[in-house]
């Protein structure tokens, strides 16, 4: 082991106490010793204040003043008897290569590859059968314990549930109520002009893939068009100055949740993407590829707001099988 | 009594020669060896405040009526870990300190792992034969951000919740496979059927603390079988090591930093407020709340989101987000096989194969540095794009000039980062005295008229004279010198 370094060869001398490696590094010990003690009896003092704040049930920044100065002290005392009193060196210790003998090495390689390599040249067979188990093995193990995680998503639901439409389509269907996330029915005057609302099909109240944001853009007389600006395509798809779009975002699937009244922009609080309301909330600015897909709505005989389908396309971001 | 102790341990394990060789392991006195510590101290924070916050924290999605003595959240509908989270800070006694200083001592840990991942890079102390334990940390540093992101999470308030929505659809923008991963990790298409919250909560409290704990035990064992680099020095080769000794000297600094670490993180979780959950509210899918921001280790990620285009590709009844895949999946992904195989991309490049204990300068390996200085720029820079939304507020500027100027300040950035460092290295390298202390100038005026500046004489402690080192002794004190070879007195060969 120490072939390299014939000084540390046999038992080590005993250092005696004047040894200067063996010296504080401070010069006057008594005092640090004294500095140390006090350190540990403020620390001692601080961990019997947080019991004691904790008995009487102090606030917070009671228990954590009492802990901090507890640990800080032992802390400081330790750390300073430490550095300041015990042994300071310099010490030395050497090092040794790590790779092996040659021999070592050559006969490790021949313990692999020589009786390895027999083996295989005998059972050849065996071994073959052994991987083709193993792997038959590890997709036995895998394919329930993933396949028991969830269900697959799909575009159309089986009656097992071992599918899941919703990444497709939502739960809107032509004459679904608008309703609020406390189930209440949404009347075509609920809204002030520029008032925005989430709703959603009534039923499926507070669900995610559902959630939709109403805006009331313009205040339309019998006669108007249904909304100012109607994209090619969606003329008809807002009623009497409203128009609902879905509220997952395109980019990440957050909220969209800022309405901008001004300038008639939807905000993602997330990542900034910026949607125009009034031409079928394109992006115009941010990370978002494609507008918020939009939910025809139309208004009943008794002034309640239903949807007049469903959404022509998936909502939320993107994802491989979208097409 | 110790002695014949330790004889009846070393009867049967044998533990007295490899045990005299670990307590004279030798540590480097310097301070930046200390910056790992401070990530070990800051997990046995982490693992302790954990298991306290599991005895209160309960991981359900299961919704239930708000009865704690948060007045204002009383009698609404929340979900059970919300429910709880909120009980275990104001009604279990000690549990904001606890809970808080839980979340102080993740982002320390976060912190710390990456300074010392820095110190470690810019004075090569990964090279040769030290890889492993660089691929070993850089994995615990990979596994650090996820448990991050997964204990944020538990909480299952406004804003973590919105995390884990974001999260769900970079999953799902993954080709191919994006959507069935995303529905098998949440149970359904998001936000799933009320999985998430325990699975998350296993993944958090058992699989990857296990793995971490694995690893640490692995980055110590190469660390002592491998031993400490140094920086080169007076008595220093690379064939020894020159410092304290494990026992008694750095045991008793380090137990002393190891409370020092803790004063700090729980000082931090009694009276700076992270995480206030009670006044975001319940999560819901369809609320949001404005300026949004993640922990901070996370921010590269969303800065990167933020600033990427609006590119999806679309064909053959096909979608590709190349806006979330690349900046979420792709990027990432490609920093950490960066760092994981850096040892090995400089090895190659430089033709070095030789063993390094002794460290460097960082100016002296100016391209090394230089491509340090780099990354840290492009972490930065897509770092501060994560704010882009506060930084229009704060000086009043349009959102939009914000977001171009960080579109072209994060891959701009980092290429004049490069030269500025190979420069400073380069100036550095021919400087005479750097890093040592300077003498005082004497300014004389000579009969002419003339000034001239002389140095002065070095003074007494300028520069302290150290020892040569000497193996660490047996620490007895004896006039007897045959006292020394008796049974019984331990004796080392080594």
């Amino acid at each position: 082991m120490s072939d390299n370094n014939p000084r540390l060869e046999g038992p080590l001398p005993p250092a005696a106490l004047d040894d200067p490696h063996l010296q504080p590094a401070t010069k006057n010990p008594d005092r640090m010793q004294a500095l140390a003690a006090l350190a540990i009896v403020i620390g001692m003092a601080g961990f019997i204040g947080f019991i004691w704040v904790y008995w009487i049930n102090a606030s917070t920044q009671w228990e954590a003043a009492m802990l901090t100065v507890g640990m800080a002290g032992l802390g400081i005392g330790t750390i300073a008897w430490g550095k300041y009193l015990m042994p300071q060196g310099p010490f030395v210790e050497e090092r040794h290569d790590f790779h092996s003998t040659d021999d070592e090495r050559t006969a490790f390689n021949a313990a692999i590859t020589g009786r390895g390599g027999l083996e295989v040249k005998r059972r050849g067979l065996l071994l073959s059968l052994f991987a083709v188990g193993g792997g038959i093995m590890t997709l036995a193990l895998v394919v329930p314990g993933i396949g028991s995680l969830g269900p697959k998503p799909a575009k159309s639901e089986d009656p097992h549930g071992s599918t899941d439409e919703s990444l497709f389509t939502t739960n809107w269907r032509k004459g679904s109520k608008l309703v609020t996330v406390d189930g209440r029915q949404v009347q075509v005057d609920d809204l002030n002009l520029g008032g925005v609302l989430t709703v959603f099909p009534q039923g499926y109240e507070g669900s995610s893939p559902d959630q939709v944001i109403l805006i009331r853009l313009a205040m339309l007389g019998p006669g108007d068009p249904p909304y100012p600006i109607a994209p090619p395509g969606h003329t008809e798809w807002g009623v009497q100055g409203y128009v609902a779009y879905s509220k997952l975002c395109t980019h990440l699937g957050c909220p969209v949740g800022l309405y901008q009244e001004q300038t008639q922009q939807l905000v993602c609080p997330c990542h900034q993407s910026i949607f125009n309301v009034n031409s079928g909330a394109v992006p115009e600015f941010g990370p978002a590829p494609r507008p918020l897909p939009q939910l025809p709505i139309t208004v009943d005989a008794t002034g309640q707001m239903r949807a007049n389908g469903n959404f022509d396309q998936a909502v939320g971001p993107g994802f491989w099988e979208r097409p | 009594m110790i002695d014949s102790s330790l004889n009846w341990v070393d009867d049967r394990l044998g533990v007295a020669k490899g045990g005299r060789t670990f307590l004279d392991k030798i540590f480097p006195d310097h301070w930046s060896f200390m910056l790992g510590e401070i990530a070990l101290y800051s997990f046995v924070v982490l693992l302790g405040t954990g298991v306290f916050l599991t005895l209160y924290y309960v991981p359900s999605a299961h919704e239930v009526v708000y009865h704690g003595s948060y007045v204002p959240l009383q009698g609404q509908k929340v979900s059970e870990a919300y429910s709880s989270t909120v009980g275990l800070s104001f009604d279990v006694r000690s549990g904001l300190l606890m809970r808080q200083a839980h979340h102080w001592a993740a982002d320390i840990f976060l912190g710390a792992i990456a300074v010392h991942m820095a110190r470690v890079f810019f004075t090569g102390a990964f090279r040769k034969p030290r890889e492993f334990n660089w691929i070993v940390g850089t994995l615990m540093l990979i596994l650090g951000i996820v448990n991050g992101f997964l204990g944020y999470s538990l909480p299952d308030d406004l804003v973590s919740g919105t995390g884990i929505r974001i999260a769900y659809s970079i999953i799902e923008s993954i080709p191919l496979v994006g959507s069935y991963l995303g529905f098998f990790l949440f149970g359904g298409n998001y936000p799933g059927n009320g999985v998430i919250i325990p699975r998350f909560f296993i993944i958090h409290v058992l699989i990857v603390p296990a793995i971490l704990v694995g690893l640490l035990a692995a980055h110590l064992g190469l660390l002592v079988k491998q031993k400490h680099t140094q920086f080169p020095g007076k008595g220093k080769t690379e064939h020894n090591v020159v410092g304290s000794p494990m026992f008694p000297t750095f045991i008793a600094k380090t137990t002393g930093f190891l409370f020092m670490a803790s004063a700090v993180m729980f000082g931090l979780g009694g009276f700076a407020q992270i995480n206030p959950i009670w006044q975001f509210g319940q999560y819901e899918p369809y609320q949001i709340s404005y300026a949004v921001q993640p922990d901070w280790y996370m921010g590269w990620l969303d800065g990167a989101l933020r600033i990427m285009p609006s590119w999806e590709w679309v064909g053959w009844g096909h979608t590709i987000p190349l806006e979330v895949f690349l900046p979420a999946v792709v990027f990432p992904g490609l920093i950490f096989n960066i760092l994981i195989v850096w040892p090995f991309i400089e090895s190659v490049w430089t033709k070095d194969r030789a063993y390094h204990n002794l460290l460097d300068r960082p100016r002296d390996r100016p391209k090394r540095t230089a491509a340090g200085a780099a990354m840290l720029t492009l972490l930065f820079a897509v770092f501060f794009a994560s704010s882009t939304d506060v930084m229009a507020n704060f000086f009043q500027l349009p959102l939009m000039d914000v977001l171009w100027f960080f579109r072209f300040f994060v891959p701009l950035a980092p290429i004049v980062a490069y030269f500025v460092a190979f420069k400073i290295c380069h100036e550095m390298i021919g400087a005479e005295g750097l890093g040592k202390r300077k003498r005082a100038l004497v300014v004389s005026r000579s009969a002419e008229g003339e000034y001239s500046t002389t140095s002065s004489e070095p003074r007494p402690g300028d520069s302290h004279e150290e020892l040569d080192a000497i193996p660490v002794p047996t620490f007895i004190d004896t006039t007897d010198p045959e006292l020394a070879t008796v049974a019984g007195v331990r004796r080392v060969i080594r």
